[in-house]
């Protein structure tokens, strides 16, 4: 989990980071939620960037992973009950006339 | 300094999301109903401390976690993490390339992935232990940032880091659990 800074943003002040160099599969798929989440530094974002360009299964796995990131934000809402809509308006009257008084 | 006259202008449109996270967190729906209203009515109170022009919805939601962490969590026995065994990277999707019903093709395992329903996925997400289900629904369905998430629910960034991973994974693992149980999921392990 990147404890070295490691090219991630907001970890820990690590050694300045050399130029922009190759990156393997193995971590790829260990930056890969990192990469998603917008949440490396721009070079480390090239190299994994140059690196799913040129390596299939690398970018199969990170098109399922986008894929489910979008699945568990789209699968997971409620609608909000009108009863509860009606008591929170009506709870923060009572506050409002209490806080008045 | 915000004026308590412009907090229902301003809070009520983030309802609908909170209501979410109230009912993922307290996996009840009287209880995210109960934990709604307090979070609204702590947040008109505490209101006047809010800065006008910080990101209302990140304070919102921090009141609402505080508010189920002091209070819901206590109710109830939950899975802590220490009782959660680490999952490997990629767990779904192996899990899903593993299954002969998902057919051929590059994106089969994507196809697989939409069998999964709503009542799914909501369950997968309830069956986490409490942080890193609070992690993975703040990152995951509401879009914060790692350092938003650091601020709702006061941890270190790093920590937050950890608890998104590891949640993301053990949420793969669930779900792999609850695609069995469906029938979504070849029932042998043939990952790997």
């Amino acid at each position: 989990m990147a404890p070295d800074g490691d090219g991630v943003v907001g970890a820990a002040d690590g050694p300045p980071e050399p130029p922009a160099g190759f990156v393997g599969c193995d971590e790829t798929i260990e930056k890969l939620y990192f990469y998603l989440d917008g949440e490396l530094t721009e070079q480390r974002r090239i190299e994994i960037s140059r690196h799913l360009d040129l390596c299939g299964p690398c970018v199969g796995a990170y098109g399922f992973e986008a894929e489910l990131r979008k699945l568990v934000a789209s699968r997971c809402h409620d609608r909000v009950p009108d009863a509860l809509r009606a008591r929170v308006a009506e709870a923060l009257r009572e506050e409002h006339t209490a806080s008045a008084d | 300094m915000a004026d308590q006259e412009q907090f229902s202008d301003l809070a009520m449109e983030y309802m609908s999301a909170l209501y979410t996270a109230a009912l993922r967190m307290t996996r009840n729906p009287s209880d995210a109903e109960d934990l709604v209203q307090e979070t609204y009515l702590k947040a008109y109170r505490a209101f006047g401390s809010f800065e006008t022009g910080t990101n209302l919805k990140a304070w919102l939601y921090r009141i609402l976690t505080n508010t189920y962490i002091n209070t819901y969590r206590a109710k109830k026995r939950r899975p802590e993490i220490a009782d959660v065994e680490d999952v490997e990277d990629l767990y779904l999707y192996h899990h899903l390339a593993g299954d002969p019903s998902a057919g051929l093709g590059r994106s089969a395992e994507d196809e697989a992935l939409d069998r999964f329903t709503d009542t799914d996925v909501k369950a997968a997400i309830e069956s986490l232990p409490d942080s890193f289900r609070i992690a993975v629904l703040l990152a995951d369905v509401e879009g914060f940032s790692y350092k938003e998430i650091a601020e709702i629910t006061d941890v270190p960034i790093g920590t937050v880091m950890s608890r998104i991973h590891r949640g993301r994974k053990s949420l793969q693992k669930a779900l792999v659990d609850v695609g069995r149980a469906r029938g979504l999921v070849g029932a042998s392990d043939k990952a790997r």
